[in-house]
């Protein structure tokens, strides 16, 4: 089961990243035609995040859509069943895939530890 | 969504430093909420891509040709080296590769053959990786000017995802193993450079549709060259040697 190292990388980058800043959710990008498992990757989730920031972290995934291009007749279209890949123009399977196979980590939602008492005035940020 | 003005962190262009603790969404005003939105935006093979171009260069300095070896188990991965060492190994060096679960079983297959060979032992793991190939290399020292096979932990599955820095991607499927692989496991056959269709010699005795299988392959990967052969009895491995002494430019196939 791949996911199990593809889900272990994605919470070790988050660490990385994060330090020890408990983390609330994460969300992860995982295109159609990743190869990867969300179910998988949910169940291996909730084993790796045991004593580690994530530990209370809920899990989003955003599935993302499968879109090709045709090399023969240039064609663009999505891809409705991630096993077949053919151009439903003129039926070549010659295709370039544009989009569907990201496997990523799209951000974390954490304690928001900048707010400040109503009575502090904010200044917007420099540049 | 901020109760208060209603900007949302969907809109999805918020650069936030959360070493920095500002805002960073320019509005002048105190969330009532206490939770954040850090956008990381970040490949989760990122690391491992990485490390296989680390490899990539790491071969390509030495001018090492490493070919990733991947198929079900019992494909004839092992039984294809020991006779390609056997066969090949005169024109030009080779080291190996084994990738498995557990035991040292195709090591010593392959160290029979008195060809250098390093054994990686994944555990659990279903896989290889760029690291474990990094560390691999680093212990095999494959001679400048040589070939590396890389043989694959058996599984048609996970190894497809995982770049390790190779120069060429081969798959190896029997005869025995069904004409309809090609669509069953499309990310493994859509990632081959070449598909090895090996145990022809059985091909009288069994139900293979070898135009099927050509037809299921060509709608996943209509560029990935098919060799067909048995590595037992040897028919079609003059075609692998060719085609391997293209790769590493010893000349054209003959």
């Amino acid at each position: 089961m791949h996911e199990l190292s593809i889900t272990q990388a994605a919470v070790e980058t988050i660490i990385e990243r994060m330090g020890a800043t408990p983390i609330r959710r994460v969300t992860l990008e995982i295109g159609v035609l990743s190869g990867v498992v969300v179910d998988s990757v949910r169940f291996c989730f909730e084993v790796i995040v045991a004593g580690t920031p994530l530990r209370d972290a809920v899990l989003d995934v955003v599935e993302t859509p499968g879109r090709a291009a045709c090399r023969d007749c240039t064609l663009e279209f999505v891809v409705e069943d991630p096993r077949i890949l053919l151009c439903p123009g003129c039926g070549d399977a010659d295709v370039r895939v544009l989009a569907g196979r990201e496997l990523r980590i799209k951000s974390v939602e954490v304690e928001n530890v900048c707010a400040r008492p109503a009575v502090a005035r904010t200044r917007p940020e420099p540049g | 969504m901020c109760a208060t003005c209603g900007c949302s962190d969907e809109a999805g262009t918020r650069v936030i430093d959360p070493e920095a603790g500002g805002h960073g969404h320019g509005h002048d005003h105190v969330h009532p909420e206490t939770k954040r939105t850090v956008l990381l935006e970040q490949d989760i093979l990122a690391a491992n891509d990485l490390l296989a171009e680390n490899n990539r260069g790491w071969l390509a300095e030495r001018a090492i040709h490493a070919v990733n070896l991947m198929s079900s188990p019992g494909s004839g991965k092992t039984t294809l080296l020991e006779r390609t060492i056997r066969e090949l190994g005169r024109e030009f060096p080779m080291t190996v590769i084994e990738g498995d679960q557990e035991t040292v079983f195709d090591a010593d297959r392959i160290r029979a053959t008195g060809c250098r060979v390093i054994q990686v032992n994944t555990g659990a793991g279903c896989h290889l990786d760029a690291d474990m190939l990094a560390k691999a290399l680093r212990t095999l020292d494959p001679p400048n000017r040589s070939t590396v096979f890389i043989e694959n932990v058996g599984n048609l599955v996970c190894p497809a995802l995982f770049d390790l820095g190779e120069g060429t991607r081969t798959v190896i499927m029997s005869v025995t193993e069904g004409a309809d692989k090609p669509g069953k496991y499309p990310h493994m056959f859509r990632t081959a450079d070449v598909v090895l269709l090996n145990k022809i010699d059985l091909l009288p005795y069994v139900d293979f549709d070898v135009d099927m299988f050509l037809t299921a392959l060509t709608q996943v990967n209509p560029r990935s060259r098919v060799l067909q052969m048995s590595a037992t009895g040897g028919e079609g491995m003059d075609d692998w040697y060719g085609w391997l002494r293209e790769r590493v430019g010893l000349g054209p196939t003959v």
